[in-house]
């Protein structure tokens, strides 16, 4: 998924993200470089917060994350609100930089762990930044992938549509079904998601969990195992 | 280091801010003013608003809890990897405090022309949705460089807060501070009508006249007044200097998610203690 990335950049919140971010980096000797927000080490900028925007709507960011309280079957994404805006039923934080960086990164992966038919609806109640845009509209970035707990969806772009890529260990297509609120495109053949070789789970857990603790600390020990 | 003849006290900073101010805040790593918000609870202060450059946490969820803001305008209030902010969420919930959502390079956006004295900012993106649709204050126009006219671009105003508030590592004796490479607090300095800063060590020097310094230096034409704050930021982080306190953060949270808790927070952590002279 992040293949031929050369900059990939993780915003807030974002600690499994930016674990990716990192093996990728790891994994390719530097030639895919990750920037974490927040982190003083893992992040090659240095002229402030507007430079991951300026950088993104030059072209120059490839991958981005993005989540959501809510995400529908167009890839609308929700950081807002639930119920009426502006007096919700639900507050969430608020939209970050998403209705800026899905029209300029290329790659937007959504990553979202929770899989269940209150994340996963048929339409969001706030849009902080549109699945797609009219013709007219100039925008070179978009989804590019859903990630969850359960699988992984591909997003079609021409059809606004996600398309089950595969399923994660021990999941079932009934499960992905009974737990997803938006209608998505199932090919017959879906397989389980090809699982990280030993080695690869082995670098996780150590320089990756040691990298990524910088700035997520709590999500390190308690996840990876870190011992800092 | 003795305290400069004309640094101020924290709580006479909070006492300049005036009650309904614009104020404009960096994020919780950019050195957030947390010994004067405390010092803003302390004095009632009623009515601010709120710009957060472009996020906040803590210093945004005390100050609404304490009845100090009207308004905020921001991209996102969280505690991080310590959970929801619970009064920005009871607030927004309860319609108690008025939110201008808004995404963050729309915010630099409207810092940047405030700077430059322009009227607004161009950004891409944004367009269809639902922040764009409820920004009354933004508009859409189509870029009139397009070669065919039909390329739409949203524009911010400018926007100038009354007051930039935040904490930077070093200030001198001739009333520069060092903020480093927190480029958002040079801006938010620019943008802004007046600027007040606490800092936490005393540079014994002169900040413009040292190479290495200069660049990350903000020059007195820009500051109106400097309070000494040890530890001036806690308990969130000052980089090269502190970490945030996470069991302190972590309190916060439990306390603040019942008004009962909330108040007893307060009266532990905020009325109970004078700002640092």
């Amino acid at each position: 998924m992040l293949d031929g990335c050369r900059n990939i950049a993780v915003g807030t919140a974002s600690p499994i993200p930016g674990s990716a971010a990192l093996l990728m980096q790891a994994l390719t000797n530097g030639a895919s470089r990750a920037s974490i927000l927040g982190s003083n080490i893992h992040n090659p900028f240095n002229d402030g917060g507007p430079e991951l925007f300026d950088r993104a709507g030059q072209g120059r960011v490839d991958a981005f994350f993005l989540g959501g309280g809510q995400i529908d079957g167009e890839a609308n994404i929700n950081l807002v609100s639930t119920g009426p805006y502006p007096e919700p039923d639900t507050r969430f934080p608020g939209s970050f930089g998403s209705a800026y960086l899905y029209f300029a990164v290329p790659r937007v992966i959504l990553f979202r762990e929770e899989h269940s038919r209150r994340v996963f609806v048929d339409k969001v109640d706030f849009v902080s930044a549109p699945g797609w845009s009219p013709p007219g509209v100039h925008r070179p970035g978009g989804p590019h992938a859903l990630v969850t707990s359960l699988c992984i969806f591909m997003y079609n772009k021409g059809r606004h549509r996600f398309r089950l890529d595969g399923l994660l260990p021990g999941a079932t297509l009934e499960e992905v079904r009974d737990n997803t609120g938006f209608d998505f495109d199932c090919p017959d053949d879906v397989g389980p998601v090809v699982a990280p070789e030993p080695d690869r789970i082995a670098l996780i857990h150590s320089r990756i969990a040691g990298e990524i603790a910088e700035t997520y600390p709590e999500f390190a020990r308690n996840r990876l195992g870190w011992k800092g | 280091m003795d305290i400069p003849e004309s640094y101020i006290s924290a709580d006479e900073i909070a006492s300049r801010i005036p009650d309904g101010a614009l104020i404009g805040v960096p994020k919780e790593d950019g050195g957030v003013a947390m010994e004067i918000t405390r010092a803003l609870v302390r004095r009632k202060a009623r009515n601010l608003r709120l710009l957060t450059v472009p996020v906040s946490s803590l210093q945004a969820d005390l100050l609404i809890g304490a009845g100090c803001l009207s308004e905020i305008e921001t991209s996102g209030v969280s505690m991080g990897e310590f959970g929801y902010a619970p009064n920005f969420r009871t607030a927004t919930q309860d319609g108690t405090i008025t939110v201008r959502d808004a995404t963050c390079p729309a915010i630099y956006a409207e810092l940047q022309a405030s700077e430059k004295g322009a009227p607004f900012q161009p950004l891409r993106g944004i367009l269809g949705s639902d922040v764009l649709a409820h920004r009354t204050d933004w508009k859409v126009i189509d870029n009139p460089f397009a070669e065919d006219g039909n390329d739409p671009v949203v524009l911010l105003p400018a926007v100038r807060p009354d007051v930039a508030l935040f904490h930077a590592r070093y200030g001198d004796r001739y009333g520069n501070v060092w903020v480093g490479p927190k480029r958002e607090c040079i801006l938010l300095a620019h943008a802004s009508a007046q600027t007040f800063v606490t800092v936490e060590e005393i540079w014994d020097g002169n900040l413009m006249e040292e190479e290495r310094m200069l660049a990350g230096t903000i020059p007195p034409v820009y500051v109106d007044a400097v309070a000494h704050a040890e530890r001036g930021a806690w308990p969130l982080s000052l980089a090269g200097c502190y970490d945030r306190d996470g069991d302190h953060l972590r309190e916060y949270v439990a306390a603040a998610k019942t008004a009962d808790g909330f108040t007893d927070y307060l009266e532990r952590h905020v009325y109970g203690k004078q700002a640092a002279a």
